[in-house]
């Protein structure tokens, strides 16, 4: 518990040097992520982290001792390499791109695993701390080390704000980039250079293997949280920061937990949370909103029927809910009701159920919704009048307002709407009735 | 609108084979498309028609030939030219808003570096404006029509004030209200001295729309004014052997 205290506490100045190195280097991979996920370059970024590890080892069989830059270095290096043979993969046979992209990324990783093994056995070797740069050893890094992976983070993200609206018209489309004389080989190459740099720094930190869960999964759970490209790089940024120093720091109290698991978890609790809790796209959201939906078809249906009946017995002799029993089931019915009676646009009466003034109102919106949709598809889509009642059934409940009243209009200036605010119905009401299907 | 070399043609194609992965999809193309037309580009699927807009744009490498614009090398003429591409190639999800989209179309003259100023947002909505679309600016694009976002696509060519504009396909899956509402700004393009190249698949709408016609099958078939060149023969020529087809192509040889 202490270390927890200590950890949180920032007491070490080693821990907050590296928390600090980890939230930037994740906010920088959130943002470059975020543009290859759009640019649909995601796995790109998995097949440079895996064949940089290659590079790793080749810079220490060049240097011959642990020396950082001289690493990473090696690893942009393969990185890079990598990106040049997807690409000449791509363009120059029929392979396609995932399958390039699997074949480089195993070949390379392939490569990395041999030689770092080959070095591991070497006593001098084993020292050289090449298994962090497996799984990732964000604790293990020292002061230098975050202060070179922080001067990169920041220069990758300068380079995002200054290509920003370039990035953004490359991703969106780039043949209209290439139609302004744009470069857009230039273009594609700089994002690839920027998310070959976000591995890279990645690699001591995250890991090979895993490095990627910070390139694109806080990107991908952005997504959820706007419409709006600045506001969703902003977001992948924070979320990437977030996944970073958590997972670094749980690897930190635990010693037995790479930081790469750590931080792949963290951003996948950021992106479980995303999917299901944002706004708009969210999982939660989208069933509320058709659960409402729902609901309010049920209650427009039943003030629909509600009228209609009113309409055929002509002030109402009958007790209108009592007669929906034919075509409702009782518990549909039930439902309906009380809905309806919580909104106030119904009342119960003893056995009888009437529409309040307020219900009234909003029924005859509806059927005139439902009507003027009904002439219109008999009209323009030369449907037979006993079918359309289905037809607009599932339509009249989502027309939003300017369709109605362009509906109108239309069946105004055609003398079809003899002055009345709801149009009597085109079809005989029994029939209908007979075929409708709720909801 | 920018200055162009007086006389030259609009566009002069020359010799122009265009290739992918070897396999030809433009052979010997030789034609110059007059100023101020509205001109039809049509033919059969894999005629070519998009790969001749993008080899006019220097979108594609050129196996032989040349192209020049308003007389000019490509290089010279890009604030000339406006390229309307297919809708369906960019991810409408894309988060970006129409007026974001149609902002893009002053990209060309702000260069790689300097950000849409106040006077380009202003353009950008005035050309939303014309095609009837202010109302959805701040719109995010996927919330759109089809023929709502080809209409931000058409005001993204249109704040380019160009003199060429190569459009391909404004008239796909769109609806027939923007349908009209295209045609319309087309004429008064036209009427401005602007011209219009644009990839077509009516065939019975070329004569309405259009004044001006080029007819490809991988090799150009026929390009002229519709009335001497839109004939019976020549769609025979162009479509050849594809009978369904040939009814379409009579109808419209009947009405032009």
């Amino acid at each position: 518990m202490s270390d927890f205290l200590r950890l949180i506490t920032l007491q070490d100045p080693n821990t907050r040097v590296v928390l600090l190195g980890v939230a930037l280097l994740g906010a920088v991979c959130g943002v470059v992520g975020a543009f290859a996920v759009l640019r649909r370059r995601a796995l790109v970024g998995d097949a440079v982290a895996h064949a940089s590890l290659p590079g790793v080892c080749a810079a220490y069989f060049v240097v011959g001792d642990r020396n950082f830059a001289a690493f990473l270095l090696g690893a942009l290096v393969f990185g890079l390499l990598a990106v040049l043979c997807i690409t000449l993969i791509r363009n120059h046979t029929r392979i396609k791109e995932d399958a390039a992209i699997g074949t480089v990324l195993s070949v390379f990783f392939g490569l990395g695993i041999g030689m770092s093994r080959m070095i591991q056995n070497d006593p001098a070797g084993s020292r050289a701390g090449l298994d962090g740069f497996l799984f990732g050893k964000a604790a293990g890094m020292v002061r230098q080390d975050v202060l070179l992976i922080a001067g990169v983070a920041t220069a990758a993200l300068l380079l995002v704000v200054i290509l920003y609206k370039e990035l953004k018209l490359l991703c969106f489309d780039r043949e209209f980039a290439g139609s302004l004389g744009r470069r857009v080989v230039l273009l594609d190459l700089a994002l690839m250079t920027l998310i070959c740099l976000c591995t890279v720094i990645g690699l001591p930190a995250v890991g090979a293997v895993l490095v990627v869960a910070l390139l694109i999964v806080p990107a991908a759970a952005a997504r959820f949280w706007s419409e709006r490209l600045v506001l969703i790089l902003l977001v992948a940024g924070a979320f990437g920061a977030l996944s970073g120093t958590v997972g670094a720091s749980v690897s930190a109290l635990y010693a037995h937990v790479s930081a790469g698991p750590a931080v792949a978890l963290a951003a996948a609790v950021v992106f479980v949370v995303s999917l299901l809790l944002a706004p708009r796209r969210g999982v939660v959201a989208d069933i509320v909103r058709r659960w409402a939906l729902r609901r309010k078809i049920l209650i427009e249906n039943f003030l629909r029927a509600m009228y209609e009946l009113d309409e055929l017995a002509s002030g109402g002799a009958a007790n209108p809910a009592l007669a929906l029993k034919r075509t409702w089931t009782a518990a549909q019915l039930e439902r309906a009701i009380s809905l309806a009676e919580r909104r106030r646009l119904v009342r119960r009466e003893g056995g009888r159920v009437t529409l309040t003034e307020s219900g009234t109102r909003r029924a005859s919106d509806v059927v005139r919704a439902h009507r003027l949709w009904e002439l219109y598809l008999i009209d323009q889509a030369s449907i037979a009048p006993d079918h359309v009642d289905r037809d607009a059934d599932q339509i009249e409940h989502v027309l939003p307002p300017e369709v109605l009243a362009r509906l109108d209009e239309r069946l105004r200036s055609e003398g079809r709407m003899p002055g009345a605010a709801v149009p009597a119905s085109p079809h005989s009401w029994e029939r209908a009735e007979a075929g409708r299907a709720l909801g | 609108m920018p200055h162009a070399q007086p006389e030259a043609p609009a566009i002069e194609v020359h010799d122009l084979t265009v290739a992918y992965h070897r396999k030809p999809v433009l052979w010997d193309v030789d034609t110059a498309i007059p100023r101020g037309r509205l001109v039809a580009v049509v033919g059969p699927n894999g005629a070519g028609k998009s790969t001749l807009l993008k080899a006019v744009l220097g979108l594609v490498p050129l196996a032989s030939g040349w192209v020049q614009v308003f007389g000019r090398d490509l290089r010279d003429a890009r604030s000339l030219v406006a390229y309307v591409p297919q809708r369906e190639s960019v991810d409408w999800d894309f988060p970006v808003s129409a007026l974001d989209v149609v902002t893009m179309g002053r990209y060309g003259r702000l260069g790689w570096i300097r950000r849409p100023a106040r006077s380009d947002t202003e353009a950008a909505l005035a050309s939303l404006d014309q095609v009837g679309m202010k109302a959805f600016a701040h719109r995010q694009i996927s919330q759109l029509s089809g023929g709502q976002q080809q209409r931000v696509f058409i005001a993204r060519a249109l704040v380019q004030d160009a003199a060429l504009y190569l459009m391909d396909e404004p008239f796909a899956g769109v609806d027939a209200a923007t349908e009209r509402a295209i045609v319309e700004l087309l004429r008064a393009m036209r009427a401005q001295g602007r011209t219009v190249v644009a990839v077509h698949h009516d065939l019975q709408s070329v004569p309405d729309y259009f004044d001006y016609v080029v007819m490809l099958n991988m090799r150009l078939v026929a390009a002229g004014p519709v009335a001497s060149v839109f004939t019976r023969e020549n769609l025979q020529k162009t479509y050849g052997g594809r009978l369904t087809l040939l009814d379409e192509a009579a109808e419209a040889v009947r009405k032009a």
